[in-house]
């Protein structure tokens, strides 16, 4: 993946564009696998490859899959942070492993990979999304409005449209909701990527649902579980400000302003 | 084995397969089955826009966009359905809107609207502000609010479901069927990741909405799964594939890593520049330069590097310069990108020209279908039941070259129109057929021998040998030898994968097997393609031959119709193939057979492409 910016090892490579030569890490990933020997139990492999500096996480694991097991199983797609398949645990941190260059988490100690915490291990790094989604789906993810369709585009400045542009960044990855401390004890907790959704449409001045999900939201499992640990936003890949979104949600739901 | 009915079945949950579930579920009772959870889907990695002549900042008309279509897909484009495609580009952008779609606004609270390449008003005497977006998010967006209405209208999801095949009721690969006889898909067989079971839908009507195959190339701007898998699948079960020599090329990849940086860079204002500095697209494209279409900039690209003037310490990209732009207007209308060349290159765009070379985009080319979203099995004939959309189609909108901002508009308008086609049909259709006896006896041989195949060659080894020799040899520029060298390549990779074995013999998601079948796929695909490039002695829009640099209207006006067929099947005189290139490659016991398909003129006669 890193042919064209590889120097050629004669040459002093200039310390920019990612030029690095290569080295090698080891990860340390926590395995579960039911068909396997080990049945319910997870254990940890380590495997070590070896990388270039502009190499991630997942070209890591990839390797890892393509050269030395390849029962080793994780989701991915895109492979540059917008589709949201590889949330996991990097370095006890949540984040996308195509987003995640490994000379950035200190590779000189080997790098553990975990899946995310608080939805159930199907094999390996990958869980089941379905309570995840199934959140999602119940904050009314789409635009609510009454009365007739215009012809055009309903008409929106600017400013109304900048006011919920940071939550439609959202790529639905989990990697708030499952680092959210409050989610891990109470799976039934909404979790921030749901408030984040239901913000995107609370805020968007087209739209006309926002009492009923405020109301939704007002659930004993809604916003006021959030206890502000900072945790989202901090794992957020896509640079949310995840905490401020909950925030503004339970202002609009003591104010009825938004 | 599970058996579920349905009206309509649609296979692949990105945007044409999404906007064809909110039409089809309106009327018929509709499911998605996609190998990807909903929103992974690659839609989302789009970025700069969609094209529609709305005329809100400036002059334009759908007539201008039907032209630019026609011209920037160098006159192989189908023109009727080019017409239909920028008609109905307005009220697509605006079923988005009404759907929920945050555009990015004028100051008047217009959906606003930006430059790009090969757009231009009056036919090419500059360019038009026809791009719909949302910053440069527009894919995401689009598959967003098209999963958050699939969400309100209920529609039915099988998640991490993988379709390995489609059920007729005839076998088009061996059967000579007359013209003019009715042959019926009437389901598909998917495995389920999690479980590793196997399920059949019956369904009345199935939609293909199953994306590209970039994965053929090694640098591509393509999610690692997409792989072909509705294309090969057709192309297995006796379908033509239609004009597969044509792939597009992106001309801003990131140097070495192919991730995309949008068209959007150089609408807003971006220079590409040579390692002289020089914005080397005012030779190339005078008027339009920067914003000349897709084909013409990554070959000149390609030849300023080849003449020597790449930038870097091999020489071997060039500069996508961004940096006479105020940072704030960067940020506003080009964020994601911009991260894209800090994260991966460590890059600020700010202050630093960012490092680009042309990444497998793709494919105009697919499965062929009219302007219903109907799927052909020759030159007119349709098959009831099945309909095709988006990237895995060919109807053709986009000829050999792909105007940007013109794919995520052919996923909402073709999307649209196979949905309701398909729901319209399931209506007359009275019942399920029958299913074959062992409808999942292939699929079911096919999983078990690959699973329990004893020691051989990696999947990895293999597919990295085939994206190596495609890059090689078919890319950018393309010569008889470098694609006879591919092709040769790919037989003898064909022959490894009989055999490759998998490490993962269980039946709980297993991606080891996931990957090697999508690998059988890959190599179908990629030998189709360079199949037909070696036909096509012309160059014409993303297809460039060195050994033939002109296009040749008088023997290439034609769509290439590749067949799959035993060897022992009939070449030609029956029917079900017209009209031949009068080609035919034999690869042991099955031969690809090159028919041909013309090309439907309406208002605009060929013309030399200038810009």
């Amino acid at each position: 993946m890193t042919a064209v910016l590889e120097n050629p090892a004669t040459e002093a490579p200039e310390p920019k564009a990612g030029a690095v030569p290569s080295f090698d890490v080891t990860l340390r990933i926590r395995r579960y696998n039911p068909e396997s020997e080990h049945g319910e139990e997870s254990v940890w492999d380590e495997f070590t490859v070896t990388v270039h500096g502009t190499d991630r996480v997942l070209d890591a694991l990839h390797m890892i899959k393509w050269e030395q097991d390849g029962s080793l199983t994780f989701r991915r797609s895109c492979a540059h942070g917008v589709c949201g398949s590889d949330a996991m645990r990097i370095n006890g941190r949540n984040r996308l492993a195509c987003k995640t260059l490994l000379k950035d988490v200190n590779p000189d100690k080997p790098i553990t990979v975990e899946p995310i915490k608080g939805l159930p291990v199907v094999k390996d790094l990958v869980v089941d999304m379905e309570p995840f989604f199934a959140s999602y789906r119940e904050i009314m993810p789409f635009l609510i409005t009454s009365g007739n369709e215009p012809t055009r585009e309903r008409l929106q400045s600017a400013e109304d449209r900048a006011r919920f542009d940071d939550t439609t960044k959202c790529i639905l990855c989990a990697a708030c909701t499952s680092s959210c401390p409050v989610f891990w004890t109470d799976g039934q907790y909404f979790g921030p990527a749901a408030i984040v959704n239901a913000h995107r449409f609370i805020f968007d001045s087209r739209d006309e649902g926002a009492t009923q999900r405020l109301e939704i939201l007002n659930d004993k499992e809604g916003v006021w579980r959030c206890r502000t640990t900072f945790n989202c936003t901090e794992a957020c890949p896509r640079g949310i400000e995840v905490t401020k979104a909950i925030q503004e949600v339970k202002r609009a739901m003591i104010t009825r302003a938004f | 084995m599970q058996t579920h009915q349905y009206d309509v079945v649609i296979v692949g949950a990105g945007g044409a397969g999404m906007r064809a579930a909110l039409e089809a579920s309106k009327d018929a009772r509709t499911a998605v089955i996609s190998k990807l959870y909903p929103t992974r889907s690659h839609t989302g990695a789009a970025q700069g826009g969609m094209a529609a002549a709305l005329a809100n900042v400036e002059e334009d008309n759908w007539e201008w966009h039907t032209f630019d279509t026609v011209k920037g897909g160098d006159y192989l484009v189908d023109q009727d359905a080019a017409e239909i495609l920028a008609k109905e580009a307005i009220d697509s952008v605006l079923d988005l809107e009404k759907m929920g779609l945050p555009f990015n606004r004028t100051p008047e609270g217009r959906i606003d609207q930006r430059r790009f390449g090969g757009h231009t008003r009056e036919h090419g005497q500059a360019a038009v502000r026809r791009a719909c977006y949302a910053a440069d998010r527009t894919g995401h967006m689009i598959l967003q609010t098209l999963y958050q209405n699939c969400v309100k209208q209920d529609v039915e999801f099988y998640n991490e479901f993988y379709v390995l095949d489609l059920i007729t009721d005839h076998d088009l690969t061996t059967e000579d069927i007359e013209d003019g006889a009715e042959v019926n898909a009437t389901g598909v067989v998917a495995y389920d990741l999690a479980s590793g079971e196997i399920h059949v839908f019956q369904a009345k009507a199935i939609i293909f909405a199953t994306g590209g195959a970039g994965k053929i190339f090694k640098t591509t701007s393509n999610a690692h799964t997409l792989t072909g898998d509705g294309m090969a699948l057709a192309y297995r079960r006796g379908l033509p594939l239609e004009d597969m020599e044509f792939f597009q090329f992106h001309p801003t990849g990131l140097a070495g890593l192919g991730i995309l940086l949008s068209e959007a860079a150089r609408g807003e204002g971006g220079i590409l520049r040579n390692a002289d500095g020089e914005r080397f697209m005012e030779r190339y494209a005078p008027t339009i330069k920067d914003l000349a279409p897709r084909d013409i900039v990554a070959r000149s690209m390609a030849n300023e590097v080849r003449e020597g003037r790449g930038a870097g310490p091999n020489k071997d990209y060039v500069l996508l310069d961004l940096t006479h732009l105020e940072p704030a207007h960067i940020d506003a209308k080009l964020p994601d990108i911009t991260e894209f060349a800090r994260t991966y290159l460590g890059i600020e765009p700010y202050t630093e020209p960012v490092p680009v070379f042309p990444t497998a985009h793709y494919a105009m080319g697919g499965v062929p279908t009219n302007v219903a979203g109907e799927v052909l099995r020759d030159s007119h004939n349709v098959v009831k039941g099945l309909y095709a959309a988006g990237e895995v189609a060919c109807v053709s909108v986009h000829g050999s070259n792909r105007l940007g901002t013109n794919s995520l508009l052919d996923i909402n308008v073709f999307g649209k129109r196979a949905g309701r086609s398909a729901a319209a049909y399931a209506k007359t259709v009275p019942a399920h057929a029958d299913l074959p006896e062992d409808p999942t006896g292939r699929v079911v041989a096919q999983l078990t021998e690959m699973r329990e195949r004893p020691d051989g060659e990696r999947v990895a080894e293999v597919r990295k040998a085939l994206q190596e020799t495609m890059d090689a040899n078919a890319q950018v520029f393309r010569t008889g030898e470098s694609l006879n060298q591919a092709l040769s390549d790919i037989r003898e990779l064909q022959k490894r994968y009989a055999n490759v074995s998998v490490q993962d013999k269980g039946k709980l998601f297993n991606t080891d097997l996931l990957e090697a079948i999508e690998l059988g796929f890959l190599l179908d695909i990629a030998e189709v393609t360079v199949v037909a490039a070696i036909n096509r002695k012309e160059s014409r829009g993303g297809h460039y031959r060195e050994d033939y640099p002109e296009r040749d209207d008088a023997n290439y006006m034609l769509h290439t119709m590749a067949y799959r067929r035993p060897t022992s099947a009939p070449d030609a005189g029956d029917g079900h193939v017209a009209g031949y290139f009068d080609h035919v490659e034999s690869f042991g016991d099955y031969k690809v057979v090159l028919g041909s398909k013309p090309v439907t003129q309406t208002r605009y006669e060929p013309m030399e492409r200038k810009y």
